[in-house]
């Protein structure tokens, strides 16, 4: 096109000084902005397609690479921001709707970062983890209201099924698919020997990774892909996908050109089929509807698994948990507005939702006035950040956390958000074998394992320093929070008062 | 005997263990040392690559290596089964170059003595410069 309407995000610096011509940059970028001249023996790039992965920046063995953001600027503008002009253009060359991937990177506020933790002074000593015991072990599921005997006055030890988790963190819905095996391998390997779980989202299960069933959770989504006896069997529990934080409201569509030929097997599609995830699922209108499919999974594990449903926090987020709570559910799942995905219209991810701190606060002070909290484990997704994150969700309410973004950073991710091109220079968000490779499941899943230590040992400080010693003791404990910076109406939502109160 | 293998599942043709061998021998101290002013060290390692296979080739320090059969001047040599060169003794009449079977001898920069991985037990770089650099773990040092 000989006229650029817009220009490139990013610029390309080369230290010339110190860049040795290894060529590794040009090797690894996908997207194929590292060259070699050989006649003027010099590296050369093409900024235009950088999409600041930061690959050739990590493996330069000479640190000669930065990626900046480009200084040029189209006339200031408060109101038509760069982004919004070039969104503009963008759409006046291709007609088409606009692409991103993860999760919603706008300014909008995030309520993790103005609460405060609470910790014990004088009274109610705190406890120091690496001398007192500390639990961090939880059960997610139906708890029964009371204690129940037996005629001989033993208990009855007769119980709901459970998921048992070794610290209140779970890896969220990735399908294989929309991330690559490599990817999901670590992810199966690091749940196992966590003890927690990892989800298959709605792309079934590679055969593979049926001896890592004890620790996965199934998914059945709108398009029901390698949804079948032995994948309800395999999971230790099945997850209802009604919705997805970045895209509420919103199917899938795995373009046919990634239908290759072991996703085919796994998601029991035809080779090169569009895998097309309805919006809705088309047998599901009502709590009603809902109820049936939650009870046909359970006939189908004879009543041995959880059922989880996943929802998206939108507007009415309590109401319809509290219906998803009367619908026989174990688990709710609720995925807030900035929740990853591969792929999801940009109007969508950064237009619709709600914030997971107002969903779950909300949900939590719902059901407990209804007086069926109980009934039911919250377990919350949607950018959990860090251990304080994961400690304000259960503070908040929470039972446990899914981690999605966070876990594929571990993996090496940098969050480009550009995975809907299927080029992931980190091995993660491709089916290309020679991308996939890049992510050796070896390294991959001990990464996740340290990433969770990590936290676990943080949750457990920052529990100790509260006088608490389980999670158990920490839901729901909202008096342990304060906000910061936050209105009179936001603090009521949230339950919790202002600092200084 | 802890020894370097390659894993072809994971190695990226990516060529950095050639540039992390060739700078640990080239006894410059740093990366952009070894390189400076258009100079090109010659590594130990070689990545063969193609029809999506690749892997890094460097000496498997054999159990009966043909190279120290062959090696007119005791010149090459093995000491607790790793195989070195003593440069000062090699005369440069390739005659290992011909018999490893591996391809894993290389020529020096002015053609006068050969060149072999001796596991950076020479150099300072206290373990193999190629297992460190490798981003994927396609090189491993281990005992099997
Ligand atoms: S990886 Fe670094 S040193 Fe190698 S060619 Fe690229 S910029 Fe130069
Ligand atoms: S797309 Fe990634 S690998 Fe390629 S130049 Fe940009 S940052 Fe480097
Ligand atoms: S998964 Fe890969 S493509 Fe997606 S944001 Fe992360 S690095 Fe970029
Ligand atoms: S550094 Fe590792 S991945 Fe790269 S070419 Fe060498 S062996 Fe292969």
């Amino acid at each position: 096109m000989a006229i650029n309407y817009y220009q490139p995000l990013y610029e390309v610096m080369r230290d010339r000084d110190r860049c040795i011509k290894c060529r590794a940059c040009e090797r690894q970028c996908a997207n194929e902005v590292h060259s070699y001249d050989e006649e003027c023996d010099v590296m050369i790039s093409d900024s235009r397609q950088c999409v600041d992965c930061q690959r050739c920046v990590s493996i330069c063995p000479t640190n000669a690479l930065k990626i900046a953001n480009n200084p040029n600027t189209f006339r200031q503008n408060s109101n038509w921001s760069q982004q919004i002009m070039t969104e503009v253009y963008k759409q006046a060359e291709t007609g088409g709707v606009l692409l991103s991937a993860m999760g919603n990177p706008k300014e909008y506020p995030v309520y993790w970062d103005k609460i405060l933790l609470n910790a014990s002074q004088v009274t109610n000593p705190p406890i120091d983890p690496l001398r007192e015991p500390m639990e961090t072990k939880v059960f997610l599921g139906k708890k029964p209201k009371n204690v129940k005997f037996n005629k001989d006055g033993t208990i009855n030890t007769d119980l709901p099924p459970t998921l048992e988790l070794s610290t209140p963190i779970m890896f969220s819905a990735m399908s294989y698919g929309s991330i690559s095996k490599n990817a999901h391998e670590s992810l199966a390997r690091a749940a196992t020997e966590l003890g927690i779980y990892y989800n298959t989202g709605e792309g079934g299960l590679h055969k593979d990774f049926y001896k890592y069933g004890p620790n996965t959770i199934v998914q059945v989504a709108s398009g029901r892909f390698g949804v079948f006896r032995d994948y309800l069997e395999a999971g230790a529990a099945v997850e209802i996908k009604m919705g997805q934080g970045a895209k509420p409201g919103i199917g899938g569509h795995l373009p046919g050109a990634k239908i290759l030929e072991d996703i085919s097997k796994t998601r029991m599609i035809p080779m090169g089929t569009d895998a097309i995830s309805p919006a809705p699922h088309h047998d599901i209108y009502s709590i009603e509807d809902l109820r049936q499919l939650v009870f046909s999974l359970k006939e189908a594990t004879c009543y041995k698994k959880p059922v989880i449903v996943k929802i998206a926090a939108v507007h009415n987020v309590a109401a319809i948990a509290s219906g998803i709570a009367r619908s026989g559910a174990d688990i709710i799942a609720i995925d807030g507005y900035r929740g990853g995905t591969g792929a999801a219209p940009t109007r969508i991810r950064d237009n619709v939702g709600i914030p997971i701190e107002l969903a779950l606060a909300s949900v939590d002070q719902r059901l407990r006035d209804e007086g069926i909290r109980n009934e039911v484990s919250i377990v919350v997704a949607g950018s959990v950040r860090s251990s304080a994150d994961v400690v304000k969700a259960i503070a908040l309410g929470a039972d446990a956390v899914y981690i999605g973004t966070a876990a594929l950073l571990a993996l090496g991710c940098h969050l480009c958000r550009s995975c809907q091109t299927g080029r992931c220079n980190w091995g993660i968000a491709t089916q290309r074998p020679d991308l996939v490779k890049r992510l050796n499941p070896d390294i991959g899943y001990k990464r996740l394992v340290n990433l969770i230590h990590a936290w676990d040992h943080e949750i457990k400080e920052m529990m100790g320093g509260m006088g608490i010693n389980s999670v158990e003791a920490l839901r729901g404990n909202r008096l342990m929070l304060r906000g910061v910076g936050l209105t009179e109406k936001e603090l009521e939502v949230l339950g919790i008062q202002h600092a200084g109160q | 005997m802890k020894k370097v293998y390659v894993n072809e599942d994971w190695c990226l043709a990516c060529h950095l263990c050639e540039y992390y061998c060739a700078a640990a021998n080239s006894g410059a101290g740093s990366m952009i040392k070894a390189f400076a002013g258009g100079k090109k060290p010659i590594p130990r390692i070689k990545v063969e690559e193609g029809s999506g296979i690749n892997f890094a080739v460097q000496c498997r320090h054999c159990d009966e290596p043909a190279c120290v059969k062959g090696c007119i001047t005791g010149a090459l040599s093995v000491k607790d089964g790793v195989i070195s060169c003593d440069e000062s003794r090699c005369v440069g009449c390739y005659t290992c170059v011909m018999s490893c079977p591996y391809g894993c001898i290389v020529i020096s920069e002015d053609s006068s003595v050969i060149q072999k991985c001796d596991l950076c037990l020479k150099n300072n770089n206290g373990e193999p410069a190629c297992v460190k650099g490798c981003p994927n773990g396609a090189i491993v040092l281990e005992e099997r």
